[in-house]
């Protein structure tokens, strides 16, 4: 089945954001008032990786499983959309204490509580698409 | 070895795991970025008839809702099998400055006051995560990404946007931290 490393991914992810408790509300708090480096280790660690990675892959042009280059899409460069799209995220994400990816896994934890989050997150996603052209970016 | 997996983890072995996620992908011919899902399940669910934004070919994206679907997985892993409920070991400082708000230290992964369902069915409780979900939803998009497409693969790939982005999610985050946050709880 083509779609289960998908699935496999998803599953290693999950369990590393639940076992290291970076889905957790308290930690988003302690990030937030800047009382313990157990998140930005978890992000630093993982950007100063992931640099590394990327630079290894463009320097070596490598390829995915399937033998394409592996391509990497520049961000459009603007400041507004950037700096009030994530401020808004920010202000939703030190409330919730989950940004998308452990609202899902907080799913898995049964804390069903969180699902009036992901609704909000849909909604939130809806308005966006319907005022897109109103914003500026 | 089971024993061992179910203390917490320790960052650097968090932070080694979630590189090797977005590496991962890369290898599949995807990138990582979770919130373009919260687009897709709107597309998935007939938005694009009336708003341009979601006219898109919804099952390119696929691979990403079942990425979401292990997510989901992963946290039943844990939660059932590697004791993913512990309580957090948060921080003396952070304690103390949450029980100022209110907030009992922490017996698991998740306050109660904010999630148990004795919560979330007072107006206070529901709107909290209503419209925390809401910015969430509204300020990815806005923003073209949230934790793993900018803090994350961004960075990684030293775009200056995304570091624009995380800026602005700690503007945002510390705003709610100090100036919201005492006065809703």
């Amino acid at each position: 089945m083509k779609g289960l490393k998908y699935i496999i991914a998803g599953i290693l992810f999950g369990i590393v954001m639940s076992k290291s408790e970076a889905i957790s509300w308290y930690r988003i708090q302690e990030m937030f008032r800047f009382q313990s480096f157990h998140m930005y280790g978890i992000i630093g660690t993982a950007v100063v990786l992931g640099t590394l990675a990327v630079f290894i892959i463009k320097k070596y042009n490598l390829r995915d499983y399937q033998g394409n280059p592996i391509v990497f899409h520049p961000k459009e460069m603007s400041i507004p959309r950037y700096l009030i799209g994530g401020t808004i995220f920010g202000l939703g994400w030190a409330l919730t204490g989950a940004c998308p990816g452990p609202m899902f896994v907080n799913i898995g934890h049964a804390y069903w509580a969180i699902l009036v989050a992901v609704a909000g997150a849909l909604g939130g996603t809806y308005l966006y698409g319907v005022l897109r052209d109103k914003l500026p970016h | 070895m089971l024993e061992f997996i179910s203390q917490p983890w320790p960052w650097y072995v968090s932070g080694t795991l979630i590189a090797f996620t977005m590496v991962l992908l890369l290898f599949f011919g995807k990138s990582f970025g979770f919130s373009a899902n919260l687009r897709t399940i709107c597309t998935a669910c007939g938005a694009g008839k009336h708003v341009k934004f979601f006219d898109f070919n919804w099952r390119s994206q696929i691979w990403n809702l079942l990425f979401l679907v292990g997510a989901i997985l992963g946290g039943v892993i844990s939660a059932q099998f590697l004791n993913g409920n512990a309580p957090v070991e948060l921080s003396a400082a952070t304690v103390q400055d949450l029980s100022a708000l209110g907030f009992s230290a922490p017996d698991e992964l998740q306050p109660e006051e904010i999630f148990s369902l004795e919560a979330i069915f007072t107006l206070k409780g529901f709107l909290v995560l209503l419209l925390g979900g809401f910015m969430i939803g509204f300020g990815a998009r806005y923003a073209g990404g949230c934790t793993s497409g900018h803090a994350i693969s961004g960075l990684s790939n030293l775009q200056l946007p995304s570091l624009i982005a995380v800026v602005g999610f700690f503007i945002g985050g510390l705003v709610t931290t100090y100036l919201l946050m005492p006065l809703i709880f």
